[in-house]
Parts: C-alpha cells; structure tokens; sequence
C-alpha cells in the first residue's frame, strides 16, 4: 500500500493567498522622485516590488500589504503612504 | 555567485506586514540560491509560510517539530552526501528553537560536523504562541512570561550568547547579521552555504507584533539595535573575530524607546539604574568587539 507521509505542496502556492486584502494605507510611488535605487525592492518583506520596463520601480497590490517599510526606508522619499480607498 | 534576483520566498505569506522575519526568508534564500533544501522548526516563519495547502517556500522545505530541526537536517545532509548530490542544506528555527528547545540536537549536529548552515532568525521571543520569553531575549523587555509590573522590570537575564557557544563546537563559520543590512546579510548566507561543515548565522529580525512597534519602523529599530551596540554584527572564522561592523554609538535608550516592551523603563517614571543597566550591556559589547568609530577631537 502507497502511504503519503507528510503533506505536500505546489511550490509557491501561497500566491493564492492575496493578501493584499489586508491593506489599510496603500503605497503611491513618486517617478519624478524616484531614482530607481530599488531599496524598496530590496526590503519589501513581501517581495512583491518589481521593476517595470524603464525600470521604475511598481508594487503588486495583490500583495502588498501596506505595512510602509517602503516608503520609510526610501531615500528620495519618492513613496507616500494614503489610506486606501475600496 | 548565486543570482540574487531570484524570488524563492513568494508573496502570499502570512507575516504580519512588516514582519522582519519574513524579510530575513526572502534575504536568505536570495543568499542561498535556488539549489537549497531548508528545514524549519516550528514557529511564526513555518506557520506565516505554510498554511497547508499554501507555501511560500519555492524550493525544497521541510518542517520538523519544534525541537529537532538541527536532527532533521543532519538526516537530509547524511542522505544527500550518499548519494552524491550537490543541494545544500538550510534551517531556519526561530530563537526560542534554536537557544532553547533545540539545543541538544544542534550541538550534536555541530559534534557531528555536519555540512549545513544553522540560521537563527532572532526576534528575540516565542512570537508565534504569544510573546512568551526565551533564552534569546533582552534584558528587562516585558513578555507575557517576564511581564514587567510592580514587582519586576521585565525579563531578569541577559540574552545567550548563542554564536559563542557554537563557536566553541569549534565551528568553521560564525556570524551574526540584521534584516537592516541586506547586502551584508546575504553575503553571510552565501560564504555559510559555502564554507565546509556546521557553520551558524544568527540573524536580527524586529518583530512589530511581540515587541510593540508599527511594522514600517523594522528596518529602523533594527539599525538602532546595531548603532547603540545591543546587536553586534560580527563574522567569526574558525573561532576568531575576522570582521566586526563599527558604529558612532548612540545611547540605548533611543532603542529602547521605540518598543512597547521596554515601556517600563520611561513611563510612568523614568528608571534610571535600569537604563544604565542596559547602557553597561551596550558597553562590554563595544569593548569585547570593538565597535566604536572614534571621531577625531576638533
Ligand atoms: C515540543 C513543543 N512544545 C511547544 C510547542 C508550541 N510552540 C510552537 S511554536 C513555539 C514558539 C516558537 O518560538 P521561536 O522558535 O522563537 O519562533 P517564533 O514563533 O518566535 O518565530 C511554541 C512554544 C511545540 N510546537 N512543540
Ligand atoms: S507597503 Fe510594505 S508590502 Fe507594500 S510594497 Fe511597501 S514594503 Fe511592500
Ligand atoms: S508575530 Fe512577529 S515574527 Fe510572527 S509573523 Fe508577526 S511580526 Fe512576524
Ligand atoms: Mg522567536
């Protein structure tokens, strides 16, 4: 008999989760500000900051969670925090 | 080189948003690479990352229990060098797993001289059942185990040295790093993952929930906790300091007043002999390191 041990899954399946629901201030990214630095990339503890084709830098609200280390942590501060319109 | 491009933590994880341990999986894995098997230990990391069905985990990951990471790995690690695959093997236990609970199994790993890296993300408490203490935590910070009230400051013991003591298993590599310095930590990651036998990385990760902050201030405090000298990034090869990170160091208490849990210490009434308690711990570190950047006199 075939005994499953343990249980598995599909590597990143979290993606499923979209946890960007749970956001209360939603990051808006200044281009003129930004100098594509991509300290924001780099700290996102979401992972969720990518580079767009001219290299600015764009967050996935469907993950983004809103927690502002982004715009804390930006040196141009080229991101503001706004509380989020649904 | 690895290619630190690479996203192998993903999106969808349930860390609370700003959760410096969730930072410090996504900075590792960057670090180590996509050929890496991790284990981890019960706890805030293996719970946020893997609601069964879900996983954040986009390689190879396996959870043990609480307390036997360091074993579970050793199996994985004796397994892979059988069969003559080249994957390197990871942990990730949280600091109550790593200096308490799991410490027999870890220094019987390092005994052993098992070829993997120990990563203790550090948010110095049991986050994940509800902020009780553990060997890891500071001085005086209150938990609901060390609650701070009429009768006590918070919790009464300084924090383990936990680098020293697996240095003294006579590990090859030693380190501490922070989720502030990314660069530094992932360069960390990657000369453990290749530095032959147990090699251990203890990693800084600010907890906004347990320790009482708002979860953009993480890189902050945790800056704050390297410049006033309570956390020492450090690399150690073979037993001996090789690197240190210097500082202009600033006073503890711009620390402290950040969080929740050292509260206590300002309000209602400033406790001074407290604080200077702290500042003393601050000190032996500078000294037994060698931290402080001294500015020239004008
Ligand atoms: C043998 C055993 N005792 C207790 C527990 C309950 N438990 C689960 S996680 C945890 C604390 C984890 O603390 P830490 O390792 O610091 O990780 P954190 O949650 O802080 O990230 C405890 C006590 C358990 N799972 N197994
Ligand atoms: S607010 Fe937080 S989760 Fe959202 S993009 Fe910025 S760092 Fe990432
Ligand atoms: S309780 Fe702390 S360690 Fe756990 S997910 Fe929240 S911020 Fe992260
Ligand atoms: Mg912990």
């Amino acid at each position: 008999m075939g005994l499953a041990v343990g249980c598995r899954a599909k590597p990143g399946k979290a993606r499923d989760n979209r946890t960007g629901s749970w956001r209360v201030f939603k990051p808006s990214f200044d281009r003129g500000k930004c100098t594509k630095c991509g300290m924001c990339m780099t700290l996102c503890p979401e992972g969720c900051i990518h580079q767009t084709e001219e290299e600015f830098v764009e967050p996935d609200y469907t993950y983004c969670k809103g927690c502002g280390i982004c715009a804390e942590e930006c040196p141009g501060e080229a991101i503001a925090m706004k509380q989020e319109e649904k | 080189m690895v290619d630190k491009s690479l996203e192998l933590f993903d999106s969808g994880h349930r860390a609370c948003g700003g959760c410096g341990a969730a930072l410090a999986a996504r900075l590792v894995l960057k670090g180590a690479g996509k050929n890496t098997i991790v284990v981890s230990s019960t706890g805030c990391m293996e719970v946020f990352s893997t609601p069964y069905p879900e996983t954040a985990w986009k390689v190879p990951w396996i959870h043990s229990l609480f307390e036997n990471a360091a074993a579970v790995a050793s199996g994985v690690e004796a397994s892979l060098k059988k069969q003559g695959r080249t994957e390197k093997v990871v942990i990730m236990g949280g600091d109550g797993a790593t200096f308490d609970i799991g410490m027999i199994c870890i220094s019987g790993a390092f005994e052993r001289g098992h070829d993997f890296t120990y990563i203790c993300y550090d948010n110095e408490a049991y986050m994940n059942t509800g902020i009780q203490r553990s060997g890891a935590t500071p001085y005086d910070a209150s938990t609901t185990t060390s609650p701070a009230g009429k009768c006590s400051f918070g919790n009464k013991r300084p924090k383990k040295d936990m680098p020293q003591i697996l240095a003294a298993h006579g590990a090859p590599y030693v380190a501490t790093a922070s989720v502030a310095y990314p660069a530094d930590l992932m360069q960390k990651v990657e000369k453990a993952i290749n530095t032959k036998g147990p090699c251990y990385l203890q990693v800084h990760a600010p907890c906004c929930t347990g320790w009482g902050f708002e979860g953009e201030q993480t890189i902050a405090i945790a800056k704050l906790a390297i410049e006033t000298g309570l956390w020492v990034n450090f690399e150690m090869i073979d037993g001996k300091v090789a690197k240190v990170k210097k500082v202009v160091r600033k006073p503890v208490e711009e620390y402290l007043k950040t969080q929740k849990r050292f509260r206590h210490l300002f309000k209602p009434k400033r406790q001074d002999a407290e604080i200077a308690a702290i500042q003393a711990i601050a000190d032996r570190n500078a000294e037994k390191y060698g931290i402080d950047i001294k500015l020239k006199k004008e």
